[in-house]
């Protein structure tokens, strides 16, 4: 390979074999094309979703948007109920996600011995693991029969309730596993100096460590509203097919997701280039912007929090 | 002996001077506070798990494995779950062909090649939105460029199904997990030290070579681990199949003499999922206990994925290290 040519001159020749190099670039060309591709699905649901939600929004008129409760097929689309519903799942789902989330983090991250939090910690990995059909299984038929109707006896079979516990129980290995990260990263000098001060165990992790790492749990949190939002099977199955705004968690309603899969499944199967069904992808769209705000305004805090330590 | 005796009595007194008084009933009790909210997780999980299983086994009691065999019914005492597990892998095995070649060479180029520009930090700040995007929004996605552009107009379905096919419905799950796929693997990758690649580089292997024969091997028990982690989510998700043409009957019948294209192309299909979906939303209560059996099947093959994602590790690990 390296050519001392006949002068004695020593310059070496290190460009290297020409079929050796053209398959560099041919292998690299196609690596970035994979990685290319991710930018194609994002530019392709972008499209399905604006597209679509734009030939609904055109055929129909702007006032069946709002009010008088969520019938596609009956021309009747009020976001505004799907919010409200939307808004209840999550919020009952963050009354269980953020207390025992955050608490399960503090105690892995500052209590635990290594032996515990061998055996603790995949048992939250595998709750993450389980598929969210099968919560919404058990909201439906242990959740609101022994949990929900034990509190409030005369609630109905589909409920927020059920429903929110359901999501909530899903998104504590989601809520705990990126706080566990975020004060792990806290350095063990803020520790030992609290201790150095006398805190005991308790003032060191709740009076130090967590309002250290407090930005990174409130990048949990957003991350777990987000992940309720978008919970589809649970809501589907506990939160019941009511498309008239409703603030009463013993009762149920559709969410944004529980109508897009109700728009799916079984009666109100609808096909084509109806309204009712191009209303799928309109709410989809709001669903797409509103978990993608979430995630995104997390994922600054996260690094923001990063650049620090 | 005595010295060191002494020296550790001295010890504890002094800390005991500093301290104060050892036990204090505030500490103990955040600390078994903390504690109550992590074993609340144990406690859900192991109740979840006595309820199905309680309410699943008359199934097993009565039918045995026929309830695995036999095929999906209206009939609850009749019906099986046999299709859904066949089409439960069909969809894995389209997971596996997609989402895991590119999901490892989308990663490959992040990781090895790409230059820190303003286009890659742009791929990889896009993967990380696309992982955070609810699974029904990549039904959506499906059920429009799968179903709607590929099937029906590409191949021209519009008889029987309409493209609502099970290619279109892997293709939409290989979606789905290939950022996590992309995500995991690169972690794999950022996990191989840097001497291996500047050894293999200093010896005259390019890149790719280097790539190929250094750093995929050390890397691949952390990808394989991840990818079947990343698989076994693909299976348990139900939501975007609603959307990209998994069949929502309790009853549907597949020729007997299909080929296997046709099959792939032309026959209705459903996943496991989606029959306990199905099953769970009927209002019969015989149905409960069909659902709570179909759960322990799903259950089961998950777990039996994981375990061999495990296993798979602890043997290629014990090989390349």
């Amino acid at each position: 390979m390296a050519i001392v040519d006949q002068q004695g001159d020593s310059r070496i020749d290190l460009t290297g074999d020409v079929r050796r190099r053209r398959r560099e670039a041919v292998v690299k060309a196609l690596f970035f094309a994979a990685a290319a591709i991710s930018i194609l699905i994002s530019v392709a649901i972008v499209l399905a979703l604006i597209g679509k939600a734009w030939g609904f929004v055109t055929s129909i008129e702007l006032n069946q948007l709002w009010g008088n409760g969520w019938f596609p097929r009956r021309g009747r689309f009020d976001l505004a109920a799907l919010l409200v519903h939307t808004l209840m799942v999550t919020g009952i789902a963050m009354l269980v996600a953020v207390p025992f989330g955050l608490g399960s983090a503090i105690y892995l991250s500052e209590y635990a011995k290594s032996g515990v939090r061998r055996v603790l910690k995949p048992t939250l990995e595998i709750l993450a693991g389980i598929p969210s059909v099968v919560l919404g299984f058990f909201a439906l038929q242990f959740i609101t029969p022994n949990v929900v109707r034990g509190l409030i006896p005369g609630a109905q079979s589909a409920n927020f309730l059920a429903a929110g516990i359901a999501v909530g129980i899903l998104t504590i290995p989601l809520v705990a596993a990126v706080s566990e990260d975020a004060m792990r990263a806290v350095p063990n000098s803020l520790r030992e100096a609290s201790y150095g001060l006398g805190a005991k165990q308790w003032h060191t992790s709740l009076r130090v460590v967590f309002p250290a790492a407090i930005s990174g749990i409130i990048a949990a949190v957003i991350l777990g509203i987000s992940r309720a939002v978008g919970e589809t099977m649970v809501v589907a199955l506990a939160a019941g097919l009511n498309g008239i705004m409703n603030f009463n968690p013993t009762e149920g309603g559709l969410t944004i997701t529980g109508a897009i899969a109700n728009l799916a499944v079984g009666s109100d199967q609808v096909a084509g280039d109806s309204a009712a069904f191009q209303s799928l992808f309109f709410v989809g769209l709001v669903l797409f912007a509103l978990t993608l705000g979430l995630n995104v305004i997390s994922g600054r805090i996260v690094r923001r929090y990063r650049q620090r330590y | 002996m005595t010295a060191h005796t002494v020296a550790v009595t001295t010890n504890d007194l002094v800390r005991q001077s500093i301290e104060g008084k050892k036990f204090s009933p505030f500490n103990a009790l955040v600390a078994f506070a903390l504690l109550f909210t992590l074993l609340s997780s144990v406690v859900i999980l192991v109740t979840l798990l006595a309820d199905t299983i309680a309410a699943a086994l008359p199934v097993f009691a009565s039918r045995g494995f026929g309830f695995i065999t036999s095929s999906l019914s209206p009939t609850a005492s009749s019906a099986g779950i046999w299709q859904a597990i066949m089409g439960s892998l069909a969809l894995t095995g389209f997971v596996i062909a997609v989402a895991f070649p590119f999901g490892v060479a989308a990663a490959v180029y992040l990781e090895e090649y790409a230059p820190d520009n303003r286009l890659t930090r742009f791929i990889n700040s896009n993967i990380r939105n696309l992982a955070g995007v609810p699974s029904i929004v990549y039904g959506i996605l499906g059920l429009f460029l799968f179903v709607e552009i590929l099937m029906r107009g590409v191949f021209g379905a519009s008889e029987g199904i309409a493209g609502r096919n099970v290619v279109a419905g892997g293709l939409t799950l290989a979606v789905l997990v290939l950022p996590i796929m992309i995500i995991t693997t690169s972690e794999a990758l950022r996990a191989v030290p840097g001497d291996l690649r500047e050894a293999s580089l200093a010896v005259g292997a390019t890149r790719w070579e280097t790539i190929r024969h250094q750093v995929l091997p050390v890397a691949l028990p952390a990808i394989l681990t991840g990818t079947v982690l990343t698989i076994a989510r693909a299976f348990g998700e139900s939501a975007p199949l609603l959307l990209a043409g998994a069949q929502l009957s309790l009853f549907f019948s597949v020729s007997s003499d299909a080929s296997f294209a046709d099959l792939m192309l032309n026959q209705p299909y459903t996943a496991l999922p989606i029959v306990v979906f199905n099953f769970a939303r009927q209002p019969q209560a015989e149905f409960v206990a069909l659902t709570a059996a179909s759960i322990v099947v799903l259950l089961v093959m998950l777990l039996t994925v994981n375990a061999a994602a495990v296993i798979a590790r602890d043997r290629y690990e014990r090989r390349y290290r």
